[in-house]
């Protein structure tokens, strides 16, 4: 493998890392609510500010990165409460509308609490490349690969072991099923948001210090994650990480070889040419209407 | 004649308040914003056919607006065309793009054709933005005032009265494309799709008409919103204004052709009006979006006419 292409693919890798962590958040708040949660990637934001700030308070990343997460997964869970909750039954249109104008009211509280500044974190274990197959890697990347696998592994045991992740599953496939059988569907949702937002927060701290952060992070990060869902197929877990890993690794090699001004428009164009021939993505089950 | 139909009382009180609205209009500024709002209107008007009737959601319509403002300004300020042609050829050009477009995307459902439309816009903006040479990249470029032989159109005023009747005409073919033949067949797919088509509605053809007709709209009150302005820049081409388009239509209501003008007016003032509150304004504008979507998720005009039925009875 030649040093240029191996490279390409390390730093696709990262980003697509970050990309499934997103379009996990997104796939498992469809499962459970049918919404597309557009304020997705303000849950990136807010986790990477608030361990930003936080940091800077003096706390120690390892007592700075759980606070930011348990904020994350508030504000997830006051966005189900506040929002989404009482529209239940509105069209999907009006659902994506309402996320947007809370992705909007978030990011303005941002600027509030916050600013308007970049902000950058300190790495998690050093700064110093390390040399692999003529490329190099940041030991930060290797935190967000290794991260986002453990986390991969952990929903999967979550979802195929636990009862209250085999509860969501079956909310997922049908409410009122589920609900007849005993699943509190209404602590589904909540369960659904809180955790879509712990992933997204994660993934804003991971990325935190590669990229920097700032109240407008989570606007192309978000987008992104969706692309990332849509392009695996929504609703399927599998489908998002495949989907964010493949999206960022077309970003990469798109940079690499063709333009890097153009690395975005790539990645849409294949979309939207996969989306073209698989119109429920790659891994996505194919619905039928009922008349 | 029935003054109680939209396409007879409604375009008459519609034009009534066109006329009278000068009265209260105190200044340029507020010249300037009634002329945006005209020109939101008619892309919402043409939106609310695609998105309210037909119920295929687009999230790429500024894609439309800024081709129609760029496509204009680049033929008339780089290669010298005269505005009319410029016009006539961009709107012709961006017919043809949706047409081509369309035939894919509209196969596509739900949230599926909402991130193609997402990423057709996204497309279309990383375009304008990168071509700077021809685009002026993300500082934009200045356009010429429209010119027809012997007579340039400037000033507010002017454009007041060109914007009105450009509105009022958009709300007319809208008005009666609903009432015909095929804005039954729309009506029927938005129903259930199969159901529209065991009853012999061909769905592709309708779903692609509308929305060349919708990219139609978009693209010529974005000619219009160059010229007028005189300077363009990417930033009406991106994705956050193919949000408040569609954001426009279901505030006002979706499936009304007023409600789209009373979306537009609502969300194209809002904002002028939130500036007195500064760093706060974000915040106010994303609060109010959430409490009109979870209060009224049939949006303003269907929810007013709803009360209104409920008190005569």
């Amino acid at each position: 493998m030649s040093a240029p292409l191996a490279q390409y693919l390390l730093t696709g890798l990262t980003i697509g890392a970050i990309y499934a962590l997103v379009a996990l958040g997104f796939a498992i708040i469809y499962n459970a609510s049918h919404v597309i949660n557009f304020a997705q990637g303000e849950f990136v934001m807010i986790g990477g500010m608030a361990t930003v700030s936080f940091a800077s308070l003096g706390l120690p990343l390892l007592a700075a990165i759980p606070v930011a997460v348990l904020a994350a997964v508030a504000v997830g869970l006051a966005l189900e409460k506040f929002a989404v909750e009482p529209a239940r039954g509105a069209s999907v249109v009006t659902l994506i509308i309402i996320t947007i104008g809370a992705s909007i009211l978030l990011r303005g509280l941002a600027t509030l609490v916050w600013d308007k500044n970049l902000h950058s974190l300190k790495p998690f274990s050093g700064e110093r490349p390390i040399e692999l197959a003529g490329a190099t890697i940041l030991p930060q990347s290797l935190w967000v690969l290794g991260v986002t696998l453990a986390i991969v592994l952990a929903l999967g045991g979550f979802f195929g072991r636990t009862l209250t992740g085999k509860a969501m599953l079956a909310a997922s496939h049908n409410r009122l099923a589920a609900q007849l059988c005993g699943v509190n569907v209404r602590f589904v949702l909540l369960l659904s948001f809180g955790l879509s937002a712990a992933l997204g927060a994660i993934a804003g701290i991971l990325i935190a210090p590669i990229t920097l952060t700032s109240w407008d992070v989570g606007v192309m990060l978000g987008l992104k994650g969706f692309a990332a869902a849509i392009l695996g197929g929504l609703g399927s877990g599998a489908g998002a990480v495949v989907g964010g890993l493949a999206l960022g690794i077309l970003e990469s090699l798109g940079a690499g070889y063709l333009s890097s001004a153009y690395k975005d428009a790539i990645a849409f164009v294949i979309i939207l040419a996969v989306l073209f021939f698989m119109p429920n993505g790659l891994f996505g089950m194919k619905s039928t209407e009922r008349v | 004649m029935n003054w109680k139909t939209p396409r007879t009382g409604g375009l008459a009180a519609l034009a009534a308040v066109i006329l009278l609205l000068p009265l209260a209009l105190a200044n340029n500024y507020w010249y300037e914003v009634a002329i945006l709002i005209g020109i939101n209107a008619i892309v919402c008007v043409g939106l609310n056919l695609l998105v309210g009737y037909a119920g295929q959601i687009s999230l790429g319509h500024a894609g439309f607006f800024g081709l129609g403002a760029y496509g204009s300004a680049i033929l008339t300020a780089r290669y010298g065309w005269p505005s009319a042609a410029a016009l006539v050829a961009t709107t012709a050009g961006v017919a043809l793009l949706a047409l081509l477009v369309g035939r894919p995307i509209l196969k596509l459902k739900g949230h599926y054709l909402a991130m193609a439309t997402l990423g057709m816009g996204v497309i279309i903006s990383i375009v304008i933005v990168t071509e700077d040479r021809l685009t002026g990249g993300p500082d934009g470029m200045s356009v010429p005032a429209f010119t027809l032989p012997g007579l340039s159109l400037a000033g507010e005023r002017t454009w007041y009265w060109i914007t009105g009747i450009a509105l009022l005409a958009a709300v007319w073919i809208a008005l009666n494309l609903i009432e015909s033949p095929a804005g039954r067949a729309l009506r029927a797919l938005h129903g259930s799709e199969v159901g529209a088509q065991v009853s012999g509605v061909d769905a592709t053809r309708a779903k692609v008409g509308v929305f060349v007709i919708s990219a139609v709209f978009a693209s010529f009150a974005g000619s219009m919103a160059a010229h007028y302005s005189g300077f363009i820049t990417p930033g009406k081409v991106g994705f956050f204004h193919s949000i408040e388009l569609v954001t426009m239509v279901v505030f006002g209501g979706m499936a009304s052709t007023f409600g789209a003008v009373i979306g537009a007016a609502t969300l194209t003032l809002l904002p002028q009006l939130l500036t007195v509150l500064k760093e706060y304004e974000m915040v106010v504008f994303g609060a109010v979006m959430i409490a009109t979507m979870v209060f009224l998720p049939r949006g303003f005009l269907p929810s007013l006419m709803l009360e209104l039925k409920k008190n005569r009875k």
